[in-house]
């Protein structure tokens, strides 16, 4: 399996932290991370062929205030990844967190990665 | 090139009579070319051509014989169309092929009989001169007019259709008219009993007098009129005069004398190319009698004037196989329409009947004794229903559900939820405030599909309870305005749910991607048709929920077993069967969720809700649930909730049934079976009907004899009552009737699509689906409840399950990497119980976002 690199909002980062390892995330679907404070929801995909597979964007639902996104279903809509929130059912892009229903709402996107079989996040 | 011309000899064509029907074949005859082949010569009896015979007591409200006259005066003329008016046949000579007239012979190829038909005067002594009036010509109209002039008082004998146009006519030349019938009600061949009544008290209040069952023994002189009518019975009336209007005979005396064969009843028997005995002459219109019967209306007339006028003239012709006689008319002004059998003459045929005495107005539709196709109807007062009512019956349309909304007013209080039927005020979305109408004007303003239309109008982006309302505005907003309507699931599959689910069947496909590979576009799918596939796959298969492959597909509730609340936490909620629990299982939740610190209410399927459980506590919870002997509750899914019963025979005074012990066998048959969309179920006692079982999609009431069955009622935010379905049934039909519902609603239903909602789309409506399930006319019974039994038997209790796999609970962790809670999950006390802290309540937690 290839280490992936994100480019969206961190370039190049220059620390990898590692956060858990493969066998805990879940194929096709999603688990979450504490971070330093912040709680990240990794998705695991690995049928994919021409994207990632594997993203980590932000638990924390602007809509709803919960930490909820991580427990969201994974789709593809117009070719792009989506997780959909699962309490008002809004999609968020896996690639950049914007949101398709609502441009004022946006999910933060880390890079990640995976180091053997640990998964690294990218923190600046 | 030379053209070889070649005169062609024409052929002799005499028809017999310019009445309606003789003039069509005329003007037929021109259309189709056919005077190419034949020289055409008409004999009509009258002095005057061909006239409108049904309008004819429009002679004495201002229309004269031209205004009456049938077509362009020139028309015969320009087209060689040589008319003897004036000049009746006598005799037609078949050997020679001659007609004969007082003034000539006149040789023949080819015969048309249109001599129409006479009134029927019946044999009564003293009916002679002005008391023996008829109503057919215009002759006939003229002499009533010249008795008329002498006269206060006119009678008709014959309470039917022409009669009541004569008696009109008596109206309008200034008489007071009076009707004497026969029959115990007028129009006795159009109407029944009810519809005469209410025809009788419309032309009564218009002042004419309706006189029924008297027989007209003798005419006699009279003592204030010139005549007394003697009915049997002693009674009697006086007139100045009287028009026969008793019924008409075929006019059919050249055929007897030819030698033409006769119907027993009268008229020149023709075969279904209108060709009498001898295949040179033809008979149309009321002449003819066609498989022992006449045809006293024009439309058939017309048709058989067509049919033989296109033979002749060389092309494929329509043959005549009967004619609806069907008629909508006025007389007198009021409307009265028959349809079909308006008598309900055919077996098993049941009626339904609307009858308005205030204003005089009576509707009946007859049905045939399937209940499935309109096969007659009566209308007096209001034709506005004959165009529909005869489009039921000529294309045998499928009935609605409720066949009386055919006949019943038309009123806009009448309670209806299609979406054509709201009004632009209708509000769609109650969260957001947005109203059909906006709706409509985002549609207007170019938004086209269903996402595009939330996100601009806000609609269901609330609590997203009107998602299937918004969805059926729009649709029909779409066709209204010409647009085709993509019923594909999603943009993965170009299939309807009920595709999807026959794929499933048809190709035992077991596994999302199996389904997404054979039929999708994609790998990935997407948050619509994941779900919807895992419910098909569940409910045909009904695999554990938590396998692996199967994970990914649910909605977050069912992936977690638990029903999300808003601040992320789940609410739990065991089975509680039929209501039913004993102390020590309620001590049991209640030591659960005191020990978890749960928010403990009680729902409205009887059982109990606990609230404020984290990821990571679900394990632990169910646990010691199922320690305590429960199982999961499936409150989360799409699927059997609950059986709700009322204490029933063992403890009610009233109860008729053990209303616990079938709402236990229900539930635990049902348990855990997936659905297009939430199941409720009820079992009441006794008809007080405790356990509101006519608001759940199977309702079960006891009753003396047994159980009677209700389908597809509904509570939430389109109450519906639900349909009695079945009546007295033992335990077992019960049991296999909901099997056949339910599994049969799991085939054909669309996602999301409650039993209420399917059965109001369900063409054929409750008739059909009692046919599919009761009478099994799909032969599909059998199978649906082998489908239900393979659920049945799969069944295991899907926390039981999980508890048992450690792949499985590796889910249930708040962090995979920490052993943390959720630090942003605040409740605060409130009437001695926790809730989720309001985020005006918490400065923590920024407010700038909520949606409210």
């Amino acid at each position: 399996m290839a280490t992936s690199s994100n480019a969206v909002r961190v370039q190049n980062p220059e620390l990898w932290q590692s956060v858990c390892t493969r066998q805990d995330l879940i194929a096709d679907s999603g688990v979450v991370v504490w971070l330093d404070g912040a709680q990240v929801a990794l998705f695991y995909l690995p049928g994919e062929q021409q994207g990632r597979t594997l993203h980590a964007v932000d638990n924390h639902d602007p809509q709803s205030g919960a930490n909820v996104i991580g427990r969201g279903l994974v789709g593809s809509l117009k070719g792009e990844l989506v997780i959909a929130s699962p309490l008002y059912k809004q999609h968020f892009s896996l690639v950049d967190g914007s949101c398709m229903e609502d441009p004022g709402q946006r999910l933060r996107v880390w890079p990640v990665r995976f180091n053997g079989d640990e998964v690294e996040i990218g923190v600046a | 090139m030379n053209s070889i011309v070649t005169i062609a000899h024409r052929q002799k064509l005499v028809i017999v009579g310019n009445g309606m029907v003789g003039h069509h074949c005329v003007e037929q005859l021109i259309e189709r070319g056919a005077l190419a082949h034949f020289e055409v010569q008409v004999f009509g009896e009258e002095r005057q051509r061909a006239y409108d015979r049904v309008h004819l007591s429009e002679y004495f409200s201002g229309s004269d014989a031209e205004t009456l006259a049938l077509g362009d005066a020139q028309l015969y003329g320009m087209h060689g169309v040589r008319l003897h008016l004036g000049e009746a046949v006598l005799e037609i000579d078949r050997e020679h092929r001659e007609v004969v007239t007082s003034l000539a012979r006149y040789p023949y190829d080819q015969l048309i009989l249109a001599t129409g038909s006479y009134p029927f005067v019946p044999p009564i002594p003293g009916s002679e001169a002005e008391a023996r009036l008829v109503y057919r010509t215009l002759d006939d109209l003229d002499a009533i007019r010249a008795a008329a002039a002498s006269a206060r008082r006119g009678v008709v004998v014959g309470g039917g259709l022409l009669g009541l146009e004569a008696a009109n006519a008596l109206k309008s030349l200034g008489l007071e008219a009076h009707v004497v019938e026969f029959a115990p009600r007028l129009m006795p061949v159009q109407l029944d009993a009810d519809g005469g009544a209410a025809l009788r008290a419309q032309i009564e209040a218009l002042g004419v007098g309706v006189h029924l069952s008297r027989a007209t023994q003798a005419i006699v002189a009279g003592e204030d009129y010139r005549y007394r009518m003697n009915f049997d019975g002693g009674e009697f009336l006086e007139a100045d005069l009287i028009v026969f209007s008793a019924g008409i005979r075929p006019q059919d005396a050249l055929g007897r004398s030819s030698g033409l064969d006769i119907a027993p009843r009268g008229g020149v028997v023709i075969d279904e190319h209108c060709r009498t005995s001898d295949a040179r002459i033809f008979a149309i219109g009321e002449c003819a009698s066609w498989n022992g019967s006449i045809f006293g209306l024009v439309a058939p007339g017309y048709s058989m004037a067509r049919n033989v006028a296109s033979a002749l003239a060389g092309e494929a012709a329509a043959t005549f196989g009967g004619a609806d006689m069907s008629t909508k008319l006025k007389l007198l002004g009021v409307d009265v329409g028959s349809i079909g059998d308006a008598h309900a003459a055919t077996p098993g045929a049941k009626s339904y009947r609307f009858i308005d005495e205030a204003n005089a107005s009576y509707r009946r539709l007859v049905v045939d004794a399937s209940g499935k196709r309109v096969i007659g109807a009566v209308l007096v007062g209001d034709n506005s229903y004959y165009d529909t009512l005869l489009q039921y019956v000529q294309n045998g349309i499928a009935l609605p559900a409720d066949p009386s909304t055919l006949i019943l007013p038309v009123s806009d209080g009448a309670p209806s939820l299609g979406a054509d039927a709201l009004p632009e005020t209708a509000t769609i979305c109650s969260c957001h405030n947005v109203t059909k109408g906006s709706i409509c004007s985002a549609i207007d303003a170019g938004c086209s599909d269903l996402p595009m239309l939330k996100s601009q109008t806000k609609a269901c982006t609330g609590c997203g309870g009107c998602a299937a309302l918004l969805k059926q505005v729009f649709e029909h907003e779409l066709v209204a305005r010409g647009v085709a309507v993509d019923k594909s699931l999603c943009e993965h599959f170009a299939y309807t749910r009920q595709e999807l689910y026959a794929l499933v069947r048809v190709e035992g496909i077991i596994t999302f991607e199996e389904m997404l590979a054979k039929h999708g576009r994609g790998h990935v799918g997407c948050d619509i048709c994941k779900p919807a596939v895992g419910s098909i796959l569940a409910s045909c298969w009904n695999q554990p929920i938590m396998d692996p492959s199967l994970v990914p597909l649910q909605d977050t509730n069912d992936t977690f077993m638990a029903n999300m609340q808003k601040n992320g936490t789940y609410s739990v909620v065991p089975r509680i069967p039929g209501g039913e629990i004993t102390p020590d299982k309620l001590i049991a939740i209640g030591a659960v969720a005191k020990k978890y610190d749960l928010y403990t209410k009680i729902t409205g399927g009887q059982r109990i809700d606990l609230f404020g459980a984290q990821l990571h506590e679900l394990p632990d919870i169910w646990s010691e649930l199922i320690e305590a002997g429960f199982e999961t509750g499936h409150a989360y899914g799409k699927s059997t909730r609950t059986v709700k019963s009322c204490v029933g025979s063992t403890w009610c005074r009233y109860g008729v049934q053990d209303s616990v012990q079938m709402a236990l066998t229900i539930e635990d048959r049902y348990k855990g079976l997936r659905s297009p969309h939430k199941l409720k179920f009820a079992v009441s006692g006794c008809t007080r009907e405790c356990a509101e079982a006519q608001s759940k999609d199977v309702g079960v009431i006891a009753t003396e004899k047994g159980w009677n069955l209700y389908i597809s009622g509904n509570g939430g935010m389109r109450p519906r009552h639900a349909e009695l379905f079945a009546t007295d049934l033992d335990d077992e039909t019960l049991i296999r009737y909901i099997d056949r519902f339910l599994m049969f609603y799991i085939r054909t239903a669309d996602k999301l699509q409650r039993t209420s909602v399917w059965r109001e789309s369900l063409e054929g409506g409750l008739d059909y689906l009692k046919q599919v399930i009761i009478e099994d006319s799909l032969g599909l019974a059998a199978e649906l409840e082998a489908q239900m039994q393979l659920v049945v038997d799969r069944y295991e209790c899907e926390w039981a399950n999980a508890l048992k796999d450690p792949e499985k609970l590796k889910r249930f962790r708040t962090f995979v990497n920490d052993k943390r809670a959720d630090p942003d999950i605040h409740f605060v006390k409130e009437r001695g119980q926790r809730r989720p802290i309001a985020a005006a309540e918490l400065n923590l937690i920024p407010v700038t976002e909520e949606v409210v």
